[in-house]
């Protein structure tokens, strides 16, 4: 690991990545869970606005993860943390099959009931707060089953960090 | 499809990809919200600062558009409070336990073409459309959207 960027361009890169991402959610209509959920209501009245959203998304990271990668180092870190694991799971699988429910209930993922906080909605806080518990939650099991011995495919130093930030 | 806003939904979407790209030209990080937030809740994570300043512009984002453009959030919550809390439990508990959520497996990973993230996608939308089914027209909780 490097040490903390100094200076105020990696806050500055942070905090304006964070607000754009928050308008990108307000503008797309994703801070509606109703929306949300009438995207999954596949028997329902069915909203495929999510699915623009995504496209729109895929479409330019997709085109600018390539051109940022050829650099050799980002611009405030000495190396880029990317995920590099291929290995297909039951953690995986069982956790993303946990949060398709809870989504799937609530019409909030964590981006949006995040920017929701700041329309001061009490569903929002209430969303939020509940999910800091799960996380909590989850890393505490998470504590008490590693000490058990399990195989681990062998993974380059970007994985070594405790949350890859999928 | 009465509520279908293709434009606004594809607008958004790019701000949203441009986001994504704009952290990892600067910090080398991926754009997933549940890891920049679970990162925060683990004792040591070193680079707590570029999480924190994100999750203000989250904020700031809500703030701002909640002023100019009230219309980006519900006027009330379609959802019983107990079903909002049991669903921000599960949402907590399974994006740790699955690495990540809706920004970093379904658009930062599916824009590498990552086969974990492609299959965490197509999971917890197959899961999501699974609880709206039940919850919505089985037992009718909330009302129809």
């Amino acid at each position: 690991m490097t040490s903390e960027p100094k200076g105020w361009g990696p806050s500055l890169a942070a905090l304006l990545s964070g607000l754009l991402f928050g308008v990108g959610l307000g503008v797309s209509g994703m801070t509606l869970p109703a929306k949300v959920i009438g995207f999954l209501d596949v028997a329902g009245d069915w909203d495929a606005s999510l699915a623009f959203v995504m496209v729109g998304a895929i479409a330019v990271h997709a085109v600018l993860y390539r051109l940022v990668r050829r650099r050799p180092v980002p611009l405030f870190d000495g190396t880029f943390h990317v995920p590099t694991r291929r290995d297909l799971d039951a953690r995986l699988v069982g956790g993303a099959a946990l949060f398709g429910v809870g989504w799937g209930l609530g019409g909030f993922c964590p981006g949006p009931a995040l920017v929701s906080l700041g329309s001061g909605s009490g569903a929002a806080v209430l969303f939020v707060a509940a999910m800091l518990v799960g996380m909590l939650l989850q890393h505490a099991t998470n504590a008490a089953t590693t000490a058990a011995p399990k195989p681990k495919p062998p993974e380059p130093p970007a994985e070594t960090q405790p949350s890859p930030g999928e | 499809m009465t509520n279908f806003t293709p434009i606004p939904a594809l607008l958004g979407g790019i701000l949203i990809g441009l986001s994504a790209s704009l952290l990892l030209l600067s910090h080398g990080k991926i754009a997933g919200i549940s890891g920049i937030v679970g990162g925060l809740l683990t004792p040591g994570t070193p680079d707590r600062s570029y999480r924190l300043w994100f999750l203000a512009g989250l904020l700031a984002a809500g703030v701002t558009l909640a002023v100019l453009r009230p219309s980006t959030f519900p006027s009330a919550s379609s959802s019983p409070l107990w079903l909002v809390a049991v669903a921000g439990l599960l949402v907590g508990y399974g994006t740790r336990l699955g690495s990540g959520c809706t920004s970093g497996h379904g658009v930062c990973g599916i824009s590498r073409l990552s086969a974990r993230s492609i299959t965490a996608t197509v999971t917890f939308m197959a899961t999501g459309a699974l609880a709206v089914f039940v919850s919505r027209h089985l037992l009718h909780l909330g009302g129809r959207p």
